[in-house]
Order: structure tokens, then C-alpha cells, then sequence
């Protein structure tokens, strides 16, 4: 099957691997990515920090050329740029006249609609009813799944999951056997977009909640988005130096979960990329996936 | 021959200042069969109501137009008026020269013009005017009361010590309601059951009152003063005759484990229960969701040991019709619990909770005997905080109004808890400190000069668990808004008073308005607050709104004296001013095609069934009958009868008629 | 019956975004739950509070919170009285850089917003390089991040050259409609 793909500047870059674990379990499951063609900039943080009109323009350019390109449904991995599309969609729809001033200011076509789902829902979607049967190695330790802010928030305008508490990616995670803890900083701001002008509020933010997912026990924190990742494992020295602490708690994409529960090689889905080591022990599953065969066999 | 008068009133200036009522009163006196016209500056006034007694004897008037007010404001003035003279009160007519004129028009001819116009319809109406008897009613002295707490209670004595009878239902096993699960009530910190209790016993052993607990309204008919009631007395599985209270069934229970509602969860009981030690009555119900019994087809061991033989498992729930003249709706209200919450957990820390589950832990005949103790590990908690406003007050959350309650039971939760732990530590969230009452404000007071209750004016953001402690996230705005974090052992939420589970089924049978809340709806926000817009059905305590005990209690006793008031008439009266259907000589009978049409449409259910039978009792035809007790009215029946067999009188399509062709007919 | 018109800066904000902040009655539960309130000069609620009082407008705008916030939407998802404060603070920001009365202490992140935005008018998408060039330029901050460079190459996460949107023409103009100059981009 085929789905629209917009990856954003981030995956194309600094989070690299995120993009590469992305297309790595689309191959797995034999989902097509069509990347938007000639895709800009989604203006992330910085437009809607600087103009109104210009943070509404640059996603709404980007939706139009997916309706060029014949997508009805988009995925989108990087949690910031869901959130820009959404909101944009979303505050289009509901005024009609900012509509029409930012389709004369892109100059192109623009109905709204265009279904935009971030990672969890694509895998909710597309992924998880196949997953058992693909399923060869299983996580054997405690995660934490951090959602971040722009995932679930504001629950008005994207209708994902719980704003507080959200479950979603933590029923993906124990679906590959993991335990995924019930902590209190899910959803707590990493430092967002701060990580080059105010390094210091990240390594306070990011290190509360490294802090509380170590406390209770997580041996991996789970992410679905890039300036989380960033800021939880590129600024991992920061952290330390602000917290007074060698916490070396890895830090992995949900794609890059699911990948290496698949059994995707660490090469393929990113992992060396990591400036925090990952090292994840996992089992096999080849005995049991051995007896599920068998199974299936005498129901014939 | 008509023989008209007209009356325009000024109003002061009310209507003088936009209407020429002169000019009106002389033009009008120009219309065929008004014999008499004048105008005066206040028609409601004693002089004013004696012009019109007068006239009426002078000119042996037929008919009386007064042009004033809103009918709504003095018609019953006026028509009083002509029954001193001697005349139909029904032949009196008001227009609304007011309202409906000099009010919502600047001054100007055509705003006379409209005046004149609206007498002139009226003055050809009431020329085909009938002379209208009241109808009467009978009423029937009985009393029910729906809902047993302090309200019911209330409303019951007083009813029951105006020597009518009273039948008050309720649907848990005890009546006592919320009022009975408090520990201390403020400002006086009373033993809330202490002074419950004599009450709820005066109820047991009034001759008056006839209690039946476990009980629910199944369906109600009639109307004010005739209102048919039927109860579903839920299967107690007891004899309770054969019952003497002694308790042993439930000591001797082996199904323990079912949480304890009266704890609000805090506790367990047994299948065969009392609620509390002090019910009334303290005769046990086996709860056949839970009853080993009744699952599984087991046990019986209460049935063994009751020395009476009172346990009866084959007991059916029994349906008990009444015969009542009014009813009280008591029935209270519910707060909302900490799974409404989810910046507070969903309600999974067991460590918060809320109002009620605080008085509990600190009620002497609670799960913990009195003491504060966390419910998670049953240590005593040396820092609490308690959070004001919890969900009220909160638009975003769907409950935009205050509860009004919580201010002062969270200044007594504080009090409670410093008096049993002296070295503990209250924290109070608030956003205001709404303490209108008798001595309310210096409670509060109390609570923070003497008692030591700290008192952070913010609103809290979060609350999350750590190391087994809930760290509170708050903030503290009156001083600059600063982020303030409280380590906690135990946090208790003044969550939201809701209306009662049930509420709105209960209003639909009884066609009850109630609001977006499920509060019942009182007839007049202002001035009838114990009364609701049905006839007959009064209201008291918080399932109106929010209120507080002494509140309930004055407004049981309000709602019981206008049920005694009904009830001193031997008969009520009605104004005739109703829907009929024609009857005619045989064979014809009645234009009336029995399509009953008329009947789905009527919104008061006023509509029934006529057999019209031969002298050997053979239906000969079957039509429609308005039911003068019931019918409001309306016209919905005369404008979707298919025959026009229904008109109405002091309404007549022949009145209506009249007023509109004069309006079309320049006289 | 016809509003007298007040012009006060609430009546902007209401225009603008159709925010009522009467709405706030000072609950402060937005600055309790805000990861930013420990750094800013004025807490969320507070910035209310000023705009109510209609004799702070200027305070407001040359706070650093308006620059601090971080859009984490957090006081909006636990507001009773859903004010839209991450709208609001959007607003304040623009108007803020419009009147020139950002400020001085902010200066590094208003230049790391305005860097991106460069970055984006040039190549379409971002080049991280350009951006960061362009920042230590703005802020004289040559040294930061200068370690982590040599490893973010190694690991591949960083494009020497930029990767271009083909349809230029059409960002730039987009771009010349909307900051058109004022905001100096």
C-alpha cells in the first residue's frame, strides 16, 4: 500500500536515522512512502515565533503540493511538523477568510483535505495488526515513552490520544514486550527549539525528565520525535554537567523499536547514529515463533 | 346589546410619557357599544379599581377593556374588580398598553395609533365574551417527599406537624443522605449525626409519615392536588416485620469485600448490609448484584442464623400505588470524583481524594475510626493539600458555575485535620474564600489565624507521585504568580456538587424542567425558588443548585409551607380558560372523529379518551376529552384538530376571528 | 446598543485573535504547570494580569517572556477558561519585534528564530550550517557548538551542502508577502 510522506527538514538531517528506521519498517511491511515533491520547509518554531501569515503559509504550501501529488493521507514523523500541518489545517478550516489570505499567498490550491497522521498512528494503522506474525526478538526491559508536547497538544486541534497520561505509544512498546512504565514526565517540555540559544533550559528540562524516567526504573526512553531525541541524547553532556550525573539511559525511536523487534539490523535503522550508546538486550523469539508456526499448520 | 367600558390607565408615566392615552381613550369611545371611556393615571390603585366598580353599576356594563400593564401584572387585580361589581370576572379583557406598546416604541402618532388599535380588537372580542365559572378541583392531603436527606427530612416533619400525611421515599437503604456521612458540620463543628439522628428518628416514629427506604418513583400521573403515584419498593429480601435489628446476619456474612458506598469506597461491607450503624431503619438489604446468594446460588448462611426467620430470598420488588395532592423533590446532589481529573492522575493515586472521602476518614464511625490515614498504606499523613475549586468553576471542564459549599467545608477539612495532627501541615489551593454565611467568614478565619492552615491563593497544575509522595505543581498569584511545588502525603479535592445520579429520568416523569446540569429548574429564579413550573410539585435543597445545610433545611420548610397552603384549601381553583371538545345532539354527538391527533400533540398530557355509549352500555362512538384539571390552554389541539371540533373558552376561533377583522376593518 | 470604542491594546489582541482576556481570572494555573515561569521575568498569568490592567502595555512587550515561551501549550490544555495564551504569546511576539521594543536579554533567541527563517528564504528547507553560521554572526557566540560538530558529521546528521527546494521563486515570494522586510529577514 502506498501513503503520502513528508519527513521535514530534521529528518533529512540532524535526525537522520529517524528518517532511515521510518523507511526501513515501511519496507518491512511493504508500505510505499511517497515523499511530497518539492517539499519546503514546514517554518517549525521559528515562523509562528515571527509572523502569523508566514507560519501559516509554509505548511499550508506543503499540504496543497500534496493534493498536487494526489495524496489523501499524509504520515508525518517529526512531532513538530505534524503539529505546524495540523494546526495550519486546522485554523484554515475553521476561518474562512485567513483561508483565502494564505492561498493567495502561496499562490496554489488548497481544499484542506488532506489527512495528516503522525508516527503513531501510521503504525496504529498500518503496522500493528501485522506485527505479531513479524515479531522476532522481544524488549526485555522497563522503557519510558516520551511523548513530548506537540504530539498530544493542544488536544483541540490534533484528537490524539490523552493530553495528560497518553497511552498510545506505550501500547505500541508492550506490544513488543517491553514494560512501559507509568511515569510522571511524559508529556513534560524537553526545551523544545532552545537547544542552540538557551542550551541551559534544555539540560534543566531534558535532565528533570531523564531524572524521573531513571528514578523509576526505565532502562530506555522511547521517542517520537526529533527535537526530543536531540535534546535528550545530543545534549546528553549538557544534561549531565547541569544535573551533576553520568546517566547513560539510551534514547531510541519508536520506528527504531519496532525495527529492531523485527529484526531490522542496528546498521539499517540508525542506531550508530546515537550519541548515547544503545545497548539493548533483547531475546529471540525464534523458539516460540517456531511453535505459532506449527500451530497455524494443524488449523489448516 | 354591548354595553362597553374602557378604561386606559397612564401607568404614571409608563405609558402617558409614549401614548396620548387621552386621545386613545376619546377615539375609542367612538366605537360602537362602548358606552363609557375614560383614562386615569393609576388603574391598579384602589380609586382606580373603584372607577371601574362604579362604571360598572352606572352604566351597567357588560363588558371591561382596561388598557394598562401586562395582563401577567394585574389582571387578577381587575377581574376582582368586576366580581365586587357584580359582573363575570371573565368579561374583563386587558390590553397591554405597555409592554407591548409604550415600552418598546418612541413616542410618536403611530405609537398612539398602536394603542388604539390594541383596545379596539379587544372591545370587539369581548363582545363575544362568555360568562366563565373556575373550575374546582379536589385536592387530596397527602403529601409525598422523593429523597431522604436533611432536605426530605425537613419537609416531611413540617408537613407531617401540619397534621397531613406525608409519605417519604427513599432509594438507598437509609435515609440520612450526605448530611449523614459528614463528620463535623461548619461553622459550629457540629457532630453532623448527632443532630441528624433525633430527626431522622422523629421521621420513624411520626404517626404522619409513612417511610419506605430501598424505594424508587416508578411512574407518576395526574395532576396538582390528584396526582397518582406509583412506587417501586425494591426487594429487600427481608420480612422486615419479622425483622427486630439485631444485626447478626451481618455479622455472620462471609461475602465482606464489597466496597462501602456510604465510605465512598474507603471501606468494605458485606453483601447483607446496614448502611450505618445508626440507620433508619436499621433493618439490613441484601444487595443482589453482590450477594453470593443471588450469583451464585450459594450460601444462605443469613437465612440460617436469623433467629426471626426474616430473610425472605423469593421477595419481589412491590409496586405501591398512591394517592397524593403535591410532591417535594429533596433528592440532592453528588460530587464529581477524582477520575474527572486527569492533570491529577485519572484518579489512580489512591492518595487523592476527595470531600466526602475526607469526611469519612475523619468521622468517629468511619473506616479508620476518626483518624486521617492515607488510604494507600494507612499512614498518617503529616502534610495535606487541599485543593478549593477543584472542577468548579472550570468552563474548559464543563462546570462554569461555583459549588459553593467547598470554601467553607475546605477551611473545616484544614481545622479537622490540625485538631487530630497537631504536627501536620494543611496547604489550601484557593482562588477565593466564598464565606457569605451566619459567622462563616470568621470560621474561615479561624481556620488561618488560629488553626495554622496555610492558604496559597493559585490554582494547581499538576499533581504527580514520587517516591510515594504526590507532589502538587501549583503557583502562588499574589506573589507575582511563582511556581510553588508541595511535596504531599495525602491531597483532598473539593470537587464539583453535581446534580444526583438519575436526576433527569426522574425530572421526565415528573415533567420537571431542569437546566443543562440536571438541576431541577425553579418556577421564578428570584421569587419562587421552592417551587417548579409544574403545578403541585415544590422543591428543597440542593437539587436546585449548590447549597449548604442550613440553606436545604429553610428551604424544606419553604417548599413544606406552600404544600400546607395547598393543602388548607378543601379545593382548588382553576382558571377556565381551557380547551373543550364539542358535543352536539345525537346521532351526530361531536364533530370529533376520534383521530386523537389532538392527544400526541398535547404537551400536558390533558388529552384522554371519551366513550360515548347508548342506554344498554354499547360504545357507540369513542372521542376525544380535554381534561379540565390538566389542560393549560395552549391551542396546539384547536390548531391541528382535522374538524374543528375544539375551540376555547375566553379564546374562541370566533374571538380570535373578531380581533384580527377589526384590524383589517378600518371603523 | 452600540460599544464605545476604547482602543486599548485588549481590543487589539481580541481582533487579532479573537482572545478575550477578561476570560482570566488569575487562577495561575498556567504558570504553575509552565516549564518556562522559573526564568521568565513575569509568569504567564501575571502577563494577563498586565494586559487587564491596561497600564503595563510596555512591560509586556519588552518582557522576556514573551521570547521564553516556548509553545508547549501546556497552559492552554489545563486552562478553566481556555485562553489561547500560546496564540496570545505569538501576537505579543510580533507586535513586540514590529515596535522594536524586544528585549536586549532575548536577543539570542529572537536571532536563532530569524537565522531559521534566513536559512529557509534562502534554500527552502533548512541547512543547518547556514543557520548556525548565521546565528554566531548575529550573537558573536563563535565557540558554541563547535565541539559538537566534527561528530555530527561523522554520524552523517549534517549536510555540507544545502538541499534546495527546486520551486525557489515560489518560498521567496511567499516570504516577501508576508515579513516583507520589516522584521529585517
Amino acid at each position: 500500500m502506498k501513503i503520502g510522506f513528508y519527513p521535514g527538514c530534521s529528518l533529512s538531517g540532524t535526525a537522520r536515522e529517524y528518517n532511515e528506521s521510518v523507511v526501513a519498517i515501511a519496507n518491512a511491511f511493504q508500505i510505499e512512502l511517497i515523499t511530497i515533491s518539492d517539499w519546503n520547509c514546514c517554518g517549525a518554531t521559528a515562523a509562528h515565533n515571527i509572523n502569523k501569515i508566514l507560519s501559516l503559509s509554509l505548511p499550508a504550501r506543503i499540504l496543497a503540493l500534496a493534493e498536487k501529488d494526489g495524496l489523501t493521507e499524509i504520515v508525518v514523523p517529526c512531532a513538530a511538523c505534524y503539529n505546524r500541518l495540523a494546526s495550519a489545517k486546522y485554523h484554515l478550516e475553521e476561518n474562512e477568510e485567513l483561508k483565502n489570505e494564505v492561498t493567495q499567498t502561496i499562490e496554489l490550491d488548497y481544499t484542506g483535505n488532506v489527512q495528516i497522521i503522525n508516527v503513531i498512528q501510521f503504525i496504529e494503522k498500518y503496522i500493528l495488526n501485522k506485527l505479531e506474525k513479524k515479531l522476532e526478538k522481544t524488549f526485555l526491559q522497563k522503557v519510558a515513552c516520551y511523548y513530548g508536547c506537540l504530539l498530544v497538544r493542544p488536544n483541540k486541534v490534533l484528537s490524539f490520544d490523552r493530553e495528560e497520561d497518553p497511552l498510545l505509544m506505550d501500547n505500541v512498546m508492550k506490544k513488543l514486550g517491553a514494560d512501559s512504565i507509568d511515569w510522571a514526565f511524559k508529556t513534560e517540555c524537553c526545551g523544545a527549539g532552545f537547544s542552540v540559544s538557551q542550551t541551559e533550559t534544555v539540560a534543566r528540562l531534558s535532565g528533570k525528565i531523564i531524572e524521573d524516567a531513571v528514578l523509576r526504573g526505565a532502562e530506555a526512553i522511547i521517542v517520537a520525535c526529533p527535537m526530543c531525541h536531540s535534546n535528550l541524547d545530543m545534549r546528553r553532556k549538557e544534561i549531565n554537567n547541569y544535573m551533576n550525573t553520568k546517566t547513560d539511559i539510551p534514547v531510541i525511536y519508536i520506528t527504531q523499536a519496532i525495527g529492531l523487534a523485527i529484526g531490522l539490523s542496528e546498521k539499517d535503522l540508525g542506531i550508530h547514529r546515537h550519541f548515547v550508546p544503545v545497548n539493548l538486550k533483547m531475546e529471540t523469539l525464534t523458539e516460540n515463533k517456531h511453535i505459532i508456526e506449527n500451530l497455524v499448520k494443524t488449523e489448516e | 346589546m354591548a354595553r362597553i367600558g374602557v378604561f386606559i390607565c397612564h401607568c404614571g408615566e409608563n405609558i402617558s410619557s409614549t401614548v396620548d392615552v387621552v386621545n386613545v381613550a376619546d377615539e375609542i369611545a367612538k366605537i360602537p357599544g362602548v358606552v363609557h371611556s375614560v383614562d386615569y393615571k393609576y388603574m391598579c390603585s384602589d380609586p382606580g379599581q373603584t372607577l371601574i366598580i362604579e362604571a360598572i353599576k352606572e352604566h351597567k356594563l357588560t363588558g371591561v377593556i382596561v388598557g394598562a400593564c401586562s395582563p401577567r401584572m394585574h389582571e387578577g387585580t381587575f377581574r376582582k374588580a368586576l366580581e365586587v361589581a357584580g359582573l363575570n370576572p371573565y368579561m374583563c379583557e386587558m390590553a397591554n398598553l405597555r409592554e407591548h406598546c409604550s415600552w418598546v416604541h418612541e413616542k410618536s402618532q403611530k405609537t398612539t395609533n398602536k394603542a388604539y388599535d390594541l383596545v379596539k380588537m379587544l372591545v370587539e372580542k369581548v363582545k363575544h365574551n362568555e360568562s366563565l365559572h373556575s373550575i374546582k378541583v379536589p385536592v387530596t392531603k397527602t403529601a409525598l417527599v422523593i429523597g431522604g436527606g436533611v432536605a426530605g427530612i425537613q419537609a416531611s416533619l413540617d408537613i407531617a406537624n401540619a397534621g397531613h400525611n406525608v409519605f417519604l421515599i427513599e432509594r438507598e437503604p437509609s435515609i440520612g443522605g450526605h448530611m449523614s456521612q459528614l463528620s463535623e458540620t461548619f461553622p459550629t463543628l457540629d457532630c453532623s449525626q448527632c443532630i441528624l439522628t433525633p430527626r431522622m428518628v422523629e421521621i420513624a416514629q411520626h404517626p404522619n409519615i409513612t417511610l419506605y427506604t430501598y424505594s424508587e418513583v416508578e411512574k407518576v400521573e395526574g395532576f396538582i392536588g390528584n396526582f397518582k403515584v406509583t412506587i417501586r419498593k425494591k426487594a429487600k429480601s427481608l420480612d422486615e416485620k419479622a425483622c427486630t435489628g439485631c444485626g447478626l446476619c451481618i455479622t455472620k456474612c462471609p461475602n465482606k469485600k464489597i466496597p462501602n458506598e456510604f465510605e465512598q469506597g474507603l471501606g468494605n461491607r458485606t453483601a447483607i448490609y446496614v448502611p450505618f450503624p445508626q440507620a433508619v431503619p436499621n433493618k439490613p438489604v441484601i444487595d443482589k448484584i453482590n450477594c453470593t446468594y443471588y450469583t451464585k446460588g450459594k450460601c444462605k448462611i443469613c437465612e440460617k442464623v436469623c433467629p426471626t426467620k426474616a430473610i425472605r430470598f423469593d421477595q419481589e420488588d412491590e409496586l405501591v400505588e398512591l394517592q397524593i395532592g403535591a410532591i417535594v423533590l429533596a433528592t440532592g446532589f453528588d460530587i464529581k470524583k477524582t477520575d474527572f481529573f486527569p492533570e491529577y492522575g485519572y484518579g489512580k493515586y489512591k492518595d487523592i481524594i476527595d470531600g466526602l472521602q475526607f469526611e469519612r476518614l475523619a468521622s468517629a464511625s468511619g473506616p479508620t475510626a476518626g483518624a486521617i490515614r492515607r488510604p494507600s498504606d494507612g499512614k498518617e499523613p503529616k502534610t495535606i493539600v487541599f485543593l478549593a475549586c477543584a472542577g468548579s468553576r472550570d468552563s474548559a471542564k464543563g462546570i462554569p458555575y461555583c459549588s459553593k459549599i467547598c470554601c467553607m467545608y475546605t477551611a473545616k477539612h484544614a481545622m479537622l485535620y490540625q485538631h487530630k495532627v497537631h504536627d501536620g501541615k494543611a496547604y489550601i489551593f484557593y482562588m477565593d474564600i466564598r464565606a457569605a454565611g451566619k459567622n462563616y467568614d470568621e470560621f474561615t478565619r479561624r481556620a488561618i489565624e488560629e488553626d495554622g492552615a496555610n492558604y496559597i491563593r493559585g490554582r494547581v497544575s499538576r499533581i504527580y507521585e514520587r517516591n510515594g509522595k504526590l507532589i502538587v505543581v501549583g503557583a502562588d498569584t499574589l506573589m507575582g504568580a511563582v511556581p510553588v511545588e508541595i511535596e504531599a502525603d495525602m491531597v483532598v479535592l473539593a470537587t464539583a456538587a453535581i446534580s444526583s445520579k438519575g436526576s433527569e429520568d426522574l425530572a421526565q416523569k415528573l415533567h420537571v424542567s431542569y437546566d443543562q446540569y440536571h438541576f431541577f429548574a425553579e418556577a421564578h429564579p428570584k421569587l419562587k425558588p421552592v417551587e417548579t413550573n409544574t403545578a403541585g410539585i415544590m422543591l428543597a435543597g440542593a437539587c436546585q443548585s449548590p447549597k449548604d445545610i442550613p440553606e436545604s433545611v429553610s428551604a424544606a420548610s419553604g417548599a413544606a409551607s406552600k404544600v400546607i397552603g395547598l393543602f388548607s384549601n378543601s379545593e382548588l381553583s382553576r382558571d377556565p380558560l381551557i380547551a373543550y371538545v364539542n358535543k352536539s345532539a345525537p346521532p351526530i354527538f361531536s364533530t370529533c372523529v376520534g383521530c386523537f391527533i389532538c392527544e400526541s400533540v398535547c404537551p400536558y398530557n390533558a388529552i384522554g379518551h371519551e366513550e360515548i355509549k347508548d342506554r344498554d352500555g354499547v360504545i357507540i362512538k369513542t372521542i376525544a376529552y380535554i381534561n379540565p384539571s390538566l389542560c393549560q390552554g395552549c391551542g396546539t389541539c384547536v390548531a391541528i384538530c382535522r374538524t374543528k371540533s375544539i375551540d376555547i373558552h375566553g379564546y374562541s376561533n370566533k374571538q380570535v376571528y373578531t380581533e384580527v377583522i377589526s384590524l383589517l376593518n378600518d371603523i | 446598543m452600540e460599544h464605545k470604542q476604547k482602543n486599548t491594546f485588549a481590543d487589539e489582541i481580541k481582533k487579532a485573535t479573537n482572545i478575550s482576556i477578561a476570560r482570566c481570572y488569575q487562577c495561575g494555573k498556567c504558570s504553575a504547570g509552565c516549564p518556562m515561569a522559573v526564568e521568565m521575568d513575569y509568569p504567564p498569568s501575571l502577563i494577563l494580569r498586565m494586559l487587564q490592567s491596561n497600564i503595563k502595555d510596555e512591560e509586556v512587550l519588552k518582557s522576556k517572556t514573551i521570547w521564553l515561551c516556548l509553545n508547549c501549550e501546556t497552559c492552554v490544555s489545563r486552562c478553566p477558561q481556555d485562553v489561547d495564551l500560546p496564540t496570545l504569546m505569538d501576537f505579543l511576539r510580533s507586535v513586540s519585534l514590529k515596535l522594536g521594543k524586544s528585549n536586549p536579554k532575548s536577543k539570542k533567541i529572537i536571532a536563532f528564530h530569524k537565522s531559521f527563517l534566513e536559512s529557509i528564504k534562502n534554500t527552502g528547507k533548512l541547512h543547518e550550517i547556514s543557520l548556525i553560521a548565521s546565528y554566531k554572526l548575529k550573537v558573536f557566540d563563535l565557540f558554541q557548538d563547535v565541539n559538537n560538530v566534527p561528530a555530527m558529521l561523522k554520524k552523517g546528521k549534517l549536510h555540507v551542502l544545502p538541499e534546495k527546494v527546486k520551486n525557489m521563486k515560489s518560498i521567496k515570494k511567499i516570504f516577501s508577502k508576508t515579513v516583507d522586510g520589516k522584521e529585517k529577514i
